[in-house]
């Protein structure tokens, strides 16, 4: 199973500055993290990640720095700021709402009958 | 491992990666250091997992996606960077380009303020700009242009014989301006103040071309600059006349009258810097922005070359003789500067080495029936000029630059003919246009110093 696109876009902030909270990290890694928090569900590309990092950059929910790492090699390392925590906050509160009311709706549902691999097939 | 994934080859396969991202326009320099690293980063996973460098790098590039969606994805975040930036104080990436550029600013600042200087100079002997009309409408282009060649030839770093030449022309334009007892309502007065600018304008282009002055290449260069200026001049002069109207109207509300600081030291300041600051941004611009002048002329080419073929087709269709009034030969000229225009920057953007095509055969339409025009007027005008008025220095001023242009666009015509039949390159017809420079820069002359004592100062 892969999540949808547009899933994937929406929850891409959250995500993000939610691994950012946990402390400052470079795209890369941010990605690694994503990929083992979603079990490899999450298939997020690099043309998602950067544009997003600096999208959160110019609204000043994140703020960034290059650091040298090994030798020549230079590394954007992207940190969380007030502002982006409080968006986080925020996007929490939406989130919660969205996914409460899910539950509520599927609440004594029967479980899904479909077998996932057939839904891939 | 073998010798072909070696850390050496690895690195020159990013550095060529790295190229091919950095050609990327939505891409720039610190985006290219952020994906590199994230290559790296990925790489580095898959070598640790077994995989040699060469592949790893196969395997993490082909993971990134293709570059066409990467750069679409980053232009929606970065949509700016698809217009182009004139950065006028240098690229930061760059400091000798920057130092550079700082220093063409401040001696353009000099050079404007210079210009500036000099139009308020004559003010300190008295001279004002509404009774001394005309020795300002003789000289203004003596005021600015200088201070503009003086900064071509700064930037160019001149030789001394080509500055003592410059210098040389210049006074030799102040003497044309200001030795000669022309009345204020006198038609050589007008004559001068037509013709001094263009041959004033030609000695800037002796400045512009003052590294190599016989290359046709510079002297094109040289055309481009002109219609850039031009363009920008215009530009400044619409800010100018909106900052004017502001200034005036906002005083006018408080009950003050700005209308003497406006006509007094705005305009005549401002547009004598214009002429300075102008060539400044061409020249700061010349490889960032694109050519604006070569896109109008495309543009106007066929609407020109329509409303021609109309004119000829209602002449021969109304058999109504083309009725020339006793000055009508200066319209006539204008239209061929205009073709001639039109020609030169089509010329100017043209690539070389390009085949003959469409526009081609439009810019032949275009000249042929300029000529064609242009011939019907002449043969009006010619029995005129000897009996009926007589000699005057404006009929045989615009007599004389009918015949010039005329020549340059017969015989560009021709050249254009049998660059279409592929007889001849196009660099042919460039150079005709560049050789033909000096022409202009002669005519010009022989107006501003000949022509008043030939006609007794009429």
């Amino acid at each position: 199973m892969r999540v949808a696109k547009d899933l994937v876009a929406a929850s891409a902030t959250p995500m993000v500055l939610g691994i950012l909270t946990e402390g400052e990290s470079y795209g890369y890694a941010i990605l690694r993290r994503i990929n083992e928090l979603s079990g490899g569900e999450l298939s997020w590309t690099e043309g998602l990640l950067y544009p997003l990092l600096h999208r959160l950059e110019r609204l000043g929910h994140v703020e960034s720095s290059w650091q040298a790492v090994a030798g020549e090699r230079k590394r954007k390392y992207y940190r969380i700021t007030d502002t982006g925590r409080a968006e986080l906050a925020e996007q929490r509160r939406q989130w919660a709402t969205v996914v409460g009311a899910l539950k509520e709706i599927w609440h004594d549902r029967a479980p899904l009958t479909v077998n996932p691999l057939e839904g891939l097939a | 491992m073998t010798a072909h994934d070696g850390p050496e080859e690895l690195e020159a396969q990013f550095a060529q990666w790295r190229q091919y991202v950095l050609r990327r326009r939505e891409l720039q320099s610190p985006d290219a250091d952020e994906l590199e690293d994230h290559l790296r980063g990925s790489v580095d996973e898959l070598v640790a997992a077994g995989l040699s460098p060469d592949e790893a790098f196969l395997v993490a590039v082909k993971r990134m996606g293709s570059l066409d969606e990467l750069s679409r994805e980053f232009a929606r975040e970065h949509s700016e960077r698809l217009w182009k930036q004139l950065v006028l104080t240098g690229d930061a990436d760059n400091p000798v380009a920057a130092t550079r550029s700082r220093r063409d600013l401040w001696a353009m600042l000099a050079c404007a303020a210079g210009a500036v200087a000099s139009v308020k100079v004559p003010a300190l002997f008295g001279l004002t700009f509404d009774d001394d009309g005309s020795f300002y409408a003789r000289n203004f282009t003596l005021f600015a242009l200088p201070w503009l060649a003086a900064f071509l030839a700064w930037r160019r770093g001149a030789r001394r014989p080509m500055i003592a030449t410059l210098a040389a022309l210049f006074a030799l334009g102040v003497v044309a301006a200001n030795v000669y007892p022309l009345a204020d309502d006198s038609q050589s007065i007008v004559v001068t103040s037509l013709h001094l600018p263009i041959a004033l304008w030609l000695v800037v282009g002796l400045a512009y071309v003052a590294d190599d002055w016989r290359s046709s290449r510079r002297r094109m260069d040289f055309i481009r600059f002109t219609g850039e200026w031009f363009i920008y001049v215009v530009l400044m002069g619409l800010g100018g006349g909106v900052l004017s109207a502001l200034l005036f109207n906002t005083f006018d509300a408080i009950g003050v009258d700005a209308e003497e600081f406006i006509s007094q030291w705005l305009l005549p300041c401002g547009a004598a810097a214009a002429v300075v600051v102008a060539g400044w941004l061409v020249e700061a611009k010349q490889s960032v922005v694109e050519n604006i002048a070569p896109v109008l002329t495309r543009l106007f080419t066929p609407l020109f070359t329509a409303a021609l073929v109309a004119f000829l087709v209602a002449v021969v269709w109304t058999s109504h003789g083309i009725d020339v009034e006793r000055e009508a030969l200066i319209l006539f000229d204008v239209l061929l500067v205009v073709v001639l225009g039109l020609l030169l920057y089509s010329l100017s953007a043209r690539d070389p080495l390009a085949p003959p095509g469409l526009f081609d055969k439009l810019q032949l339409a275009l000249v042929v029936s300029a000529l064609a025009i242009d011939v019907l007027v002449l043969m009006e005008i010619t029995g005129r000029i000897t009996d009926e008025y007589g000699s005057t220095p404006n009929r045989a001023a615009a007599l004389g630059e009918n015949v010039i242009l005329l020549v340059n666009l017969a015989w560009s015509a021709w050249l254009l003919l049998t660059f279409i039949r592929r007889r001849t390159p196009f660099a042919s017809l460039e150079r005709w246009q560049t050789s033909y420079l000096p022409v202009y820069a002669a005519w010009a002359w022989i107006v501003v110093l000949v022509f008043p004592p030939l006609f007794t100062y009429a």
